[in-house]
């Protein structure tokens, strides 16, 4: 068996170096769970982009698949452990970063993957989210932000744009949104990186780049919610969705380039934009090497 | 990983044979002698010397201390450990044992072996942070939502404290389960002459031995218990799915089905209770002769003794029937025992917990000598109620 995989690895070694890709068929042979098919994802939901982005981001690093463990915790987004064939743990409502904590540090060998939502992850998981950012531990969080509650039937998120509507903003929405991305740099995650899935290869490429980063690595994707954001903000299809996402982000250098030099009343509106592309890189210890690095000093 | 369990290294680091310890030193020191190589965190009293002592001793000998940010997290990065392979556990209170209970849950539907050591104090809230109380007895049993069997151990001194440790640290591996142990305020912070074991019989994981396409992570056991499932460390090629919705024997979701429900839950919770008699762990004193008994478990018992040699100075046929087990509930002693007397009194610090378990089984008068507030009972409270 292991001659026969050897051989297969090395036939798809070949052909990646002769088109770049390996195809949708293997990407799916080679990761996804048989048995859980069916997906349980709406037409039209951008979940299953992140998936297939993140297949293709870990045949690039070749990763170990016998050596890795998902995380996740509750909502539509936290399904997707579920449906790759490595090690995994869906856990409770907004607690992944917590369970990841206790998985990386046992064993810092595992490379530690976990999905989230936007709810999940700066909702009710916030506090564990910026511990986890703050002790830069060696894990890789992808965290599909469509701006509400998915799987609960589209109530409010803490990611909601202010005057959007939702089952439990029926008037729209009187809070102003959380930044995520934002949120991790501050608390000390090395890469973080925020993509719009209009785009083909970026957000492919920041999963990989997060994968190999040795520390807390943050991937924000917004993700199109069709059936839940889409119906109570009147976005019609994916081709207006595609469109929304043009109106509300802009490329980090760009923003920066307008908060520099574009004219006050422009910059008021430009402001309100969410930057995206690599946010932040940086290299720095962690909390594993700071924890290993500890114990030689006092073990007996 | 967390490297391979070192008996003479943990006892190393424990240092002197005999100690004059409290029980949450004592806690700290059964764990690292039945294994365990992992602590998650968050300090809180009467609780809190048990994370200082493994945040101490852990590093020495390889294993992993982490404060976490709240309870929440300490108790999912121990159900982590664990899956990562390592023993692992927890310590805390009342406030905190409260805030666990989402994820006790969670551990208990994903079988997942851990320690929790509840050093208990006054409550509800906030309480009496300083002081002991038994309030949590129900807690562990009907605390987190849904149905399971709950493992709680109850010890009534300083060395037992030490020695139940290690049990729970064996029953939690044995049974693929999360265990707790009982103490209070007054155990956690009263001081007594200790021995260090030198031989611990541990009980280790019973890792598959099956292929990974073999391998059922949560049906019946191929080995070892029949009701209990191999446990697939993480990383070792089994891909297993772990999950807190209701699962095949595979671990995939089976959510819709009322069969596949009452299958997975009926296991979990008949792998414990069809053990009760093995697991029923009992302290007897007087009761061949005796008319009426005191029930009683933990620091409290110290008390009921006191009341059994007074009564017994006095004329009175009494008894004493200590539970080291409260949970899963020793419901055929009581049934046992209440056939032989005519009154069961159980004394415990709340208002009544256990005792309406017993009442629920005996087949005799009960009464309850109650007490709360932070005192344990004087012989002579419990005598009153004789
Ligand atoms: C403790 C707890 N509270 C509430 C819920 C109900 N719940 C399930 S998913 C969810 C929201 C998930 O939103 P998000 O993380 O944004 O994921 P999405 O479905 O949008 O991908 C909520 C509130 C729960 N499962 N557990
Ligand atoms: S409810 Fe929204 S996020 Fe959930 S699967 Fe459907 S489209 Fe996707
Ligand atoms: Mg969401």
């Amino acid at each position: 068996m292991a001659e026969e995989q050897k051989f297969e690895t090395e036939e798809k070694v070949e052909r990646k170096q002769k088109t770049g890709m390996i195809n949708a068929k293997e990407l799916e042979e080679k990761y996804l769970r048989k048995g859980m098919m069916p997906h349980i994802f709406c037409t039209g939901c951008g979940i299953g982009t992140v998936l297939g982005l993140t297949l293709r981001a870990m045949e690039e690093i070749d990763m170990d698949l016998d050596n890795t463990v998902f995380l996740s915790g509750i909502g539509c987004s936290s399904r997707l452990p579920g449906y790759i064939d490595v090690d995994s743990l869906h856990t409770t409502h907004g607690r992944a970063l917590a369970f990841a904590t206790g998985v990386k540090i046992t064993n810092p060998d595992l490379n530690v993957v976990i999905f989230t939502g936007d709810g999940d992850c700066i909702g009710i998981g916030g506090n564990h989210f910026i511990h986890a950012a703050r002790r830069n531990i060696d894990i890789t969080v992808i965290a599909v932000n469509n701006y509400i509650y998915g799987m609960t039937g589209g109530q409010v998120a803490p990611t909601t744009p202010e005057g959007d509507y939702a089952t439990t903003a029926p008037h729209g929405n009187v809070e102003p949104p959380f930044d995520m991305s934002e949120m991790a740099m501050s608390a000390g995650a090395t890469y973080v990186a925020r993509w719009d899935l209009t785009k083909p290869v970026q957000p492919m490429k920041s999963i990989k780049e997060g994968l190999e980063n040795k520390g807390m690595s943050f991937i924000e994707l917004l993700s199109p919610c069709t059936t839940a954001y889409a119906r109570q903000n009147k976005v019609g299809d994916i081709q207006e969705f595609w469109e929304w996402y043009d109106d509300r982000t802009m490329l980090a250098e760009e923003y920066e380039f307008e908060e520099e030099f574009s004219p006050m009343e422009e910059w008021e509106e430009i402001k309100e934009k969410m930057k995206i592309g690599v946010l932040k890189h940086e290299e720095k210890k962690s909390l594993g090497e700071r924890m290993q690095e500890k114990i030689e000093e006092v073990k007996i | 990983m967390i490297g391979e369990i070192d008996l003479d290294k943990a006892k190393k680091a424990i240092g002197d044979r005999s100690q004059f310890i409290h029980g949450d030193t004592a806690v700290a020191y059964g764990a690292l002698l039945a294994g365990c190589r992992f602590f998650g965190g968050y300090p809180i009293t009467p609780a809190s010397e048990i994370a200082e002592k493994m945040a101490e001793l852990l590093p020495k000998i390889g294993g992993k201390y982490i404060q976490m940010e709240d309870e929440l997290g300490s108790i999912a990065s121990v159900i982590g450990s664990s899956w990562a392979g390592a023993k692992a556990m927890t310590a805390t209170s009342g406030p905190g044992f409260s805030l666990m209970q989402e994820n006790i849950g969670f551990a208990h539907m994903s079988e997942t072996p851990l320690v929790l050591a509840n050093v208990q104090r006054s409550g509800p809230s906030t309480g009496q942070p300083t002081l002991g109380a038994q309030g949590d007895v129900m807690q562990v049993q009907y605390g987190s939502h849904g149905d399971f069997a709950a493992i709680a151990l109850s010890p009534n001194n300083i060395q037992e404290t030490l020695d139940l440790t290690i049990k729970s640290f064996n029953l939690a591996e044995k049974y693929r389960t999360p265990v707790m142990l009982m103490i209070s305020a007054d155990l956690g912070h009263m001081r007594e002459m200790v021995e260090i074991p030198d031989e611990v019989e541990t009980f280790e994981r019973k890792e598959p031995k099956v292929s990974p396409e073999e391998y059922i992570p949560f049906g019946k056991g191929e080995y070892g218990k029949e009701k209990v499932p191999e446990f697939g460390i993480f990383g070792k090629g089994f891909r297993t799915y772990v999950t807190g919705l209701t699962h095949d024997e595979k671990g995939f979701p089976a959510t819709d089905d009322q069969e596949d429900h009452d299958n997975l839950i009926r296991r979990q919770v008949e792998k414990i209770t069809d053990d009760r008699e093995e697991l029923t762990d009992i302290e007897r004193r007087r009761l061949d002769d005796a008319e009426k008994v005191i029930i009683s478990y933990g620091i409290t018992s110290r008390s009921a003794m006191g009341a059994l040699k007074e009564g017994r100075n006095r004329g009175e046929k009494l008894g004493y029937l200590r539970l080291k087990t409260l949970w899963p509930f020793p419901k055929h002693v009581i049934k046992e025992i209440s056939e032989q007397v005519d009154k069961i009194i159980v004394a415990e610090l709340n208002l009544g917990q256990i005792y309406h378990k017993v009442a629920e089984h005996a087949e005799c008068e009960v009464a309850l000598a109650d007490k709360i507030g932070g005192e344990v009972h004087s012989p002579e409270e419990i005598l009153a109620e004789v």
